[in-house]
């Protein structure tokens, strides 16, 4: 299975396919918001004013994935997301609650679907195709990407739309501090892995990718493996997830170049990957990339596209600030979120 | 790739009843589960009525071991589940790849309303243990890690044909070599915020509602879950009691028309059926019954009827809304009626569309309203369409 083409709107200037920016955006604070593009290039206008932020990005992210891969109507369109639509649904519940069940409007309802995005793709394509939502907290975009790797396998496709999409809105952000994930105070991204205290901070982006069964010839990377493993039950347990994985692609440590990691400069998230460097992954090169997109249920998705990014050229762009110890030929990108969800992908060059 | 993939189970909770046998008895009685409003707590409680689990927060929590103050939606997921084991007679779900797949609208939005009461007021306020689990994936790993189920845990919304996704991606699961035995459904409680959502656009009915009616006036909106223990051949062929239904066939379109309305001439629905026969290799001759959408908004009928005539006529098969009895039950309700499919085929019954005074004047087709008995029936096409032009349909059938 072949990464085709890419479509990224993050914190960083990600969107569009020109180079990546030397340096990363700097952020001062606990919560890193998305650059977002100039949408008339991609959405009609007169829809783009209907639409709710998240919806903007990840139809934007949609289309310039679909353009770059030259791809018109997509076989299918999967999508995850593990908040949906946070403005829409914090819209019409706040409104809800504040009038007392009266003089409420349809449209942030109709919006707050978890389906949104990927309906609001496939009317704009007119695409009839197969369209699944996957909601399932930080494993959402791994399973819309499992559903694509099975639809291709199943030869129900020859190329399939995948993307994740998560937003942060103010209520949530609220929400979710009180719960103590943030880390307090001015906190600097690019300072995110020293400070060694608790919490981390907040993110979110749209990326999407187009996933074929055959290579085009100018692909980004090619997708060996995939998995997904919840609550295990000490690092053991992820030791064996992890080895077990590499063994059924038939690929040892000493193959893979680079290992891509979720830490998220939460000192107690980040302490496992500390472990795992003194045993799996001690031999090789590793790179972190929350600094850049923030922590968020389908982060993830960032991290798969710095891989199929980095694999396009063999070299980390410097906006990573490292560089390779050798040609990079395959990456495993190994996320974690809260301890309970561990996802592996392995990528290849083409 | 084409394995069978059996139904070895089935669990489910609705307003007819809280379990498979008390729901078969209802829909063969004729009992409708839709009434006043008692338990949601809404300003629009004397207008709309809604068809809602008889059981309480406290009552299914000591049914299901999960605490009361868990969201409503997972206690009623549980609720089901730990039926469809039971009733799948699988003595070690451990001895195999097993996943939970689930599917729900709006996740522990019962629970979220109730905290932004305090959190509107002062940012500072409501118990967060209101809005932990407020996330649709939080739901389904409740439900699972009670289970304990850790394999592969998943959660689908495409709003009210999510449940009948989340039973095609366990088959599908099954075929494709990751999991042996899957329990895949779908759950909803009502809730405040999808109750006005939908009454914003106008689609709920005043009174009972009437499926396939000329005179239909909206929908009833329930809530309940709806789960099939799936396995593949290789589990079916160690079970006692070998089963003896099949999901035959599947098909997730798109309607690409509108966030909300179907297109007038169904085009997603006829794509969801026709694919699903076609996954299937069966014709639409074959299908004895239909287990419609049937919701009772004026859209939704006409245009699955519009897609049914084009596909079936001349000869169209029996067809049915259970939604006359259960309301339509949103992310559960594929799962719901996935149970029901399957009663059908056991019990060689059609359940019948209550209430019809004045059949559909643009549809050639009659629904069935008279509950049918001694039957013969090999195959069941159920459908689920939603929001977003999401249109599912699947096929079980009997081997």
């Amino acid at each position: 299975m072949y990464i085709r083409a890419t479509g990224n709107i993050s914190p960083q200037k990600t969107f569009g396919h020109s180079a990546l920016a030397e340096a990363p955006v700097a952020y001062t604070g606990n919560r890193l918001a998305c650059i977002e593009p100039d949408y008339k290039e991609f959405i009609d206008p007169k829809l783009i004013r209907r639409m709710s932020r998240i919806i903007r990005m990840g139809v934007a992210a949609a289309m310039e994935c679909l353009k770059e891969a030259d791809i018109k109507m997509p076989d299918a369109i999967t999508t995850g997301t593990a908040y949906g639509c946070l403005e829409d649904t914090n819209l019409f519940l706040g409104r809800m609650v504040e009038f007392n069940e009266e003089l409420l409007t349809p449209t942030a309802f109709i919006q707050s679907t978890h389906n949104t995005i990927g309906a609001q793709i496939g009317l704009m394509l007119q695409c009839n195709n197969y369209n699944n939502a996957y909601v399932h907290r930080a494993f959402s975009f791994e399973n819309a990407l499992l559903d694509a790797v099975m639809l291709l396998r199943e030869k129900e496709a020859a190329h399939v739309l995948v993307g994740a999409i998560d937003e942060i809105v103010n209520p949530s952000f609220t929400i979710l501090n009180r719960f103590g994930i943030y880390k307090p105070g001015d906190v600097s991204n690019l300072e995110l892995y020293k400070a060694n205290t608790k919490g981390t901070i907040a993110g979110e982006g749209a990326s999407f990718f187009a996933l074929t069964a055959e290579p085009s010839g100018n692909d980004y990377a090619k997708l060996e493996g995939l998995h997904t493993f919840y609550k295990p039950a000490g690092l053991a347990a992820t030791e064996k997830q992890i080895s077990g994985f590499l063994q059924r692609h038939a690929v040892s440590m000493q193959d893979i170049d680079l290992v891509i990691t979720g830490r998220n400069g939460d000192a107690a998230h980040d302490e496992p990957y500390a472990q795992l460097t003194q045993s799996l992954f001690g031999q090789t090169q590793q790179l972190n990339f929350k600094h850049l997109c923030g922590e968020y249920p389908t982060a993830s998705a960032f991290g798969f596209w710095l891989a199929a990014r980095i694999l396009k050229t063999g070299n980390i762009p410097e906006l990573l600030q490292a560089s390779a110890a050798k040609p990079v030929k395959r990456v495993l990108l190994y996320n974690s979120y809260k301890g309970s969800h561990h996802s592996l992908s392995l990528l290849a060059a083409c | 790739m084409n394995e069978p993939v059996f139904i070895a189970g089935t669990g489910v909770i609705s307003a007819i009843g809280n379990n498979v046998t008390e729901c078969l008895d209802a829909l063969e009685n004729g009992r409708a589960g839709i009434g006043p409003m008692t338990r949601l707590d809404s300003v629009h409680k004397n207008r709309l009525p809604v068809a809602e689990v008889k059981l309480s927060n406290e009552e299914l929590a000591s049914r299901t071991g999960l605490p009361a103050i868990k969201s409503r939606t997972a206690l009623l997921s549980l609720a089901a589940a730990q039926e469809a084991i039971r009733h799948s007679g699988i003595e070690d779900l451990a001895a195999w790849r097993c996943g939970f797949i689930s599917a729900n609208s709006v996740g522990g939005m019962d629970k979220t309303e109730n905290f932004f009461r305090e959190f509107i007021a002062d940012n500072n306020k409501g118990q967060l243990h209101d809005v932990v689990d407020h996330e649709c994936g939080s739901v389904t790993e409740l439900v699972a890690d009670a289970l304990g189920i850790n394999e592969h845990v998943s959660t689908i919304s495409t709003a009210c044909s999510s449940s009948a996704n989340s039973i095609f991606l366990g088959a599908r699961l099954i075929r494709n070599n990751i999991l042996d035995v899957v329990i895949a459904g779908g759950t909803d409680s009502l809730t405040r915020f999808t109750l006005n959502g939908f009454n914003t656009l106008m689609i709920l009915d005043e009174q009972f509602c009437q499926p396939f009616d000329e005179n239909r006036r909206g929908l009833n909106l329930g809530e309940g879950a709806g789960y099939v223990v799936l396995v593949s051949e290789k589990v079916a062929a160690t079970m006692k009691h070998k089963p003896e239904i099949v999901l035959s066939g599947y098909c997730n379109a798109n309607d690409a028309y509108h966030q909300t309305a179907s297109s007038p001439d169904g085009t997603g629905s006829y794509l969801a059926m026709s694919g699903a026969l076609k996954k299937s290799g069966l014709q639409p001759s074959d299908i004895d019954y239909i287990n419609l959408h049937g919701t009772g908004t004026q859209n939704n009928d006409i245009a699955e009827g519009t897609a049914i005539k084009r596909l079936f006529e001349p000869t169209y098969p029996k067809m049915s809304s259970t939604k006359t009895f259960t309301g339509h039950t949103l992310g559960a309700s594929g799962g719901i009626e996935a149970v029901f499919s399957v009663l059908a085929l056991q019990h060689g019954v059609i359940f019948p569309n209550l209430r019809l005074q004045t059949p559909m004047k643009d549809l050639p087709f009659r629904v069935t309203t008279e509950l049918e008995k001694g039957v013969s029936l090999k195959h069941v096409l159920s459908n689920s369409f939603g929001f977003g032009g999401n249109c599912s349909s699947l096929i079980f059938s009997k081997i």
